[in-house]
């Protein structure tokens, strides 16, 4: 078999999705329900730290329509706690048990204590108040560095707040540092923001004749049914998990949730179906958040710029309790902390910390953004106190690539790159000096204008299982990922991944890979996802993998349907199968494309049984793929923002992004996922932040409270690429999902010091809102200011 | 609760006698008691605007409406924009420009854009981003969602966008 035709690889096809989706027609999870549903509302801690004196449920037992009311001592029956899935090798982590009610005590704004489960939506809600909670307020520890220091504790058993240590360095700092001519240090905070989908989240769990079907708005069907499984005691082949249209994750899905677990437990209990829509308030207070770092970094370089050395010492505050993968996430980051430079000597130490506070999770990028907003904003102040250009100095440390695969002192190899490629492909939309000249002019005239740059690469395309597995790093899942490709008795198709998109575009990347290999138009080619019950066993979708990693196995799950197919055909044609080609459409002898078989015919022979003696009848294939390695995307990106110095307002100006995430399969949903990317770091880098008071009341509590960036804040994008394809998969492919976010805090911070640094303003840590721009440009007052204490 | 009252409801053309709390929400009435599932709840505190719908022509958020005030009014949801077979100028456009991922706050974005597209006919990129202001969106950017607006409307006025 020669290589395919391409003839939908590569193209900008609509996206197979969207007609649902623009005509109301698709079925998300409060679309769904069934005879006899009963809802449940959640009555949750208005406490950040308490211990349960009493739980009277009498009275809203007896209201009208109510059929039960749970505490946590009801469900003493599980199986276990709420699951987290990092038990990294060698290293203690303090894991106290985390139940989907609490049990004696809470832990954070919003911890649940108590279920009422009745006939009618609005009605469940009215009793909830009628639930009499006692609490003995304990004193709660919000700051993640007061936390680190001692008491008060959040999980008195451990008489600490540390969760863990973990670290990884490559090369000897000490001896880099001792080789620098200048050295830079700072404190770098990564605050927390929300993952904030626009749908929150939601279940729909029915226990029936033994069988247990749970709907469930999660990334994740197939973590969910294991552990479903195993906390209720059920058998997995009992338990079906069904991810319906998801409205939005950004990793805030990617979790096993107490309210599922909930769901599934109290329909079994009722032998009613349990239904539960999460309120945005209930949202923004106990859906997993993200980010919370605070950094040390240090960073040296000899007098021409060279690198020598960069540490960076990470407290990562975890709020009240270790989620599926919460330890894990800053070590994401460790992984890539060299960025895309050549640096022999790199080490991270992380901390992790509890605090009162929602716990946090995998959140767009997760561990990445902070990484190379650490890397971006150092590199910055280095260039500046060596008088080098920003973009010079960028340069100067690039792996080159000629160095690829590159080995870095992370321990990580670095797939493919060309850092300087899209070095240069940026500046041919970037005019620097002619930049440079309108900033002076325009300073002249009291508009302060500045350009920032964030030249990133990333890990993803989760996982390779040595990696990942129980002998990596200690996620206990192997991260490969499956798919199965049907071909129908009619020529049709339908392919099962076990990834889980929702919104990525893949039901169309996936059909045009499946459709040039095939030969058939990808309208007949059906993708089915995010159902435990179809398709085999599968891992989700989060880590920027379900292409690299997901993808590929469609692609070799089709490779092995062809091969069988080829096979088919040789016999019918009396050929060898070596000399046959697919050829507009046909499977055809090499030289005769008039003597072929479309993907029909073959499939009838397949189904009719008149195969080659010693093949099985049919034209179905399955894999399991196990990537070798990570894929690295990189980019450089550059932002231009102007501050108003009298009110510290920051607008984005203009924003370019040039990626390459290997080779593309649809560029349209590559430059879609970059433009959604980038937005998330500018909200990020400008409006967004969770704010908790000293006390650990939520501040941020709604949309109005926390502030997503809208039409108006943001501008228009210009994208571009270079394609340098990854060796790791025969697609050549990369993951983009996450790459815009990575790259862009750092540009946004970059451009803001940029336009205020003759203002003396050397750093201002995120949110860079108003309030912080402009007391930054007050302290500095003509003098440097650090900038670095506003946390 | 309070007893029901009788709400009178045209939706899409369609009349309909629904008997409704009178704390039910228009969202939920056209959602729940209707079956037109096609117009969201993203927030609950009118900033997200998944809800949109139009109230006698206007474009208002569903979930800050109590049935009762839509009593005897004419509702239009995203069903009532297009079928897939014969969609309006503004779902085509949101699909040639991918306009939407999850596909969440696309009814609501349609039919805020819907809403000035009839008021503004030839709006400019700054005017979407503006009209469009109480419509979040998490996943485009809004990069391709003002494309696809400036898009339908360059088509609906016959000029090309």
């Amino acid at each position: 078999m020669s290589a395919t035709s391409e003839l939908h690889v590569g193209q900008e096809l609509r996206r197979k999705e969207d007609p649902r989706l623009i005509t109301g027609q698709a079925r998300y999870i409060d679309d769904i329900t069934l005879p006899g549903v009963l809802w449940a509302a959640f009555v949750r801690s208005p406490e950040a730290h308490a211990k349960i004196v009493s739980i009277d449920t009498s009275a809203a037992a007896e209201r009208p329509g109510v059929h039960a009311v749970f505490t946590g001592e009801d469900m003493s029956d599980l199986g276990g706690p709420l699951p987290m899935a990092w038990v990294p090798p060698g290293v203690e982590v303090n894991n106290p048990d985390h139940w989907p009610l609490a049990r004696g005590a809470v832990k954070h704004v919003g911890d649940p204590v108590a279920v009422v489960i009745g006939e009618d939506r609005y009605a469940v809600v009215d009793v909830a108040e009628d639930v009499l909670v006692e609490y003995d307020p304990l004193p709660a520890i919000v700051d993640p560095e007061a936390a680190v220091a001692g008491a008060p504790f959040v999980h008195e058993q451990f008489g600490t707040n540390k969760v863990h240590e973990w670290s990884l360095a490559g090369g000897d700092v000490e001896a880099g540092f001792a080789q620098a001519d200048v050295v830079v240090e700072r404190r770098v905070v990564n605050h927390r923001i929300a993952g904030a989908p626009i749908e929150a989240r939601g279940v729909l769990a029915e226990y029936r004749a033994g069988s247990l079907t749970l709907w469930s708005s999660t990334q994740v069907p197939h973590f969910v049914r294991l552990f479903m499984a195993l906390l209720l005691g059920l058998s997995e082949d009992h338990v079906r998990v069904i991810a319906p249209e998801v409205g939005g994750g950004f990793g805030s899905k990617l979790q096993v949730y107490g309210e599922e677990l909930f769901a599934c437990w109290a329909s079994r209990k009722l032998g009613r179906p349990i239904k539960w829509i999460e309120t945005r308030s209930e949202n923004m207070s106990v859906t997993h958040q993200g980010r919370d770092q605070i950094a040390q970094v240090k960073m040296g370089a000899k007098r021409d710029g060279t690198i020598t050395a960069f540490h960076v010492k990470i407290l990562a505050d975890f709020g009240a309790y270790n989620m599926i993968l919460t330890p894990l996430i800053p070590s994401l980051g460790a992984f890539v902390m060299g960025g895309c430079y050549k640096i022999p000597n790199v080490q991270t130490d992380i901390v992790g910390v509890f605090t009162n506070k929602c716990p946090t999770d995998a959140i767009r990028g997760a561990g990445r953004p902070e990484a190379t907003h650490m890397i971006e904003v150092t590199l910055d102040q280095l260039a500046a106190e060596l008088g080098m250009d920003s973009l010079e100095i960028r340069r100067k440390n690039f792996i080159p690539k000629e160095d690829f695969p590159a080995a870095v002192a992370t321990g990580v190899v670095y797939d493919s790159g060309n850092y300087a490629g899209t070095l240069d492909k940026l500046m041919e939309h970037v005019d620097v000096a002619e930049f440079r000249s309108e900033q002076e002019q325009l300073r002249s005239k009291g508009v302060y204008r500045g350009i920032g740059f964030s030249t990133y690469t990333e890990i993803c395309g989760l996982a390779p299982s040595r990696v990942t597995g129980p002998a990596g790093v200690g996620v206990q899942a192997g991260l490969w990922e499956s798919a199965m490709v049907r071909v129908h008795n009619t020529g049709a198709v339908t392919v099962y991944s076990g990834t889980s998109p929702h919104g990525q575009g893949l039901d169309t990347a996936f059909a045009q890979i499946v459709a040039d290999k095939l030969g058939v138009d990808p309208s007949i080619v059906e993708v089915v996802h995010g159902d435990t019950s179809t398709g085999p066993e599968g891992r989700g979708t989060y880590g920027s993998r379900s292409l690299a990693t997901g993808g590929e196995a469609v692609a070799k799950a089709t490779d092995k349907v062809v091969a069988k197919a080829t096979a088919i055909v040789a016999a019918e044609l009396e050929a060898a199968a070596e000399d046959i080609e697919m050829r507009d459409g046909k499977f055809s002898v090499r030289g005769s494309p008039d003597k072929g078989m479309a993907l029909a015919d073959v499939a009838g022979i397949a189904y009719i049984g008149a195969v080659p003696e010693g093949m099985e009848p049919g034209l179905e294939e399955t894999t399991f793929y196990d990537p070798e390695n990570f894929v690295f995307p990189f980019g450089a990106h550059a932002c231009i923002v102007d501050v108003d110095p009298d009110t510290g307002k920051v607008k984005v100006i203009r924003y370019v992004a040039v990626d390459d995430c290997g080779r593309p399969i649809n560029p349209m949903l590559i430059e879609g996922q970059v433009h959604g990317g980038v937005a998330y770091g500018i909200g990020q880098a400008l409006y967004e932040r969770v704010h908790y008071d000293e006390e650990g009341q939520l501040v941020t509590g709604t949309f109005v409270d926390y502030a997503l960036p809208t039409a108006a804040e943001l501008p228009s994008f210009e994208t571009d690429r270079t394609v340098t394809p990854s060796p790791v998969n025969s697609l050549g492919a990369k993951g983009v999902g996450e790459a815009g976010t990575i790259a862009a805090s750092a540009a946004v911070t970059n451009a803001v010091i940029d336009a205020l640094r003759p203002l003396g303003v050397e750093y201002i840590n995120m949110p860079l809102s108003p309030m912080r721009v402009w007391k930054a440009i007050s302290e500095a007052n003509g003098q440097s200011s650090k900038g670095g204490e506003q946390a | 609760m309070s007893g029901k009252v009788t709400v009178r409801l045209n939706v899409n053309g369609d009349a309909h006698e629904i008997e409704a709390e009178p704390r039910l929400l228009l969202v939920h009435a056209l959602r729940d008691s209707l079956g037109l599932t096609g117009t969201h709840v993203g927030c609950d505190t009118s900033n997200c605007g998944a809800c949109t719908v139009h109230l006698d022509g206007q474009p208002v958020k569903s979930c800050t409406v109590l049935a009762v005030q839509a009593d005897g009014a004419e509702v239009t949801t995203i069903e009532g924009m297009g079928s897939e077979d014969n969609l309006h100028p503004l779902q085509e456009a949101f699909w040639n420009n991918h306009g939407l991922q999850c596909g969440y706050c696309t009814p609501g974005m349609i039919m805020a854009a819907a809403g000035l597209l009839q008021e503004n006919p030839s709006p400019s990129e700054d005017e979407v981003r503006h009209a469009l202001e109480g419509n979040l969106c998490r996943c485009t950017g809004y990069h391709n969602i003002i494309k696809a607006v400036l898009d339908a409307a360059g088509k609906q006025s016959g000029v090309a966008a």
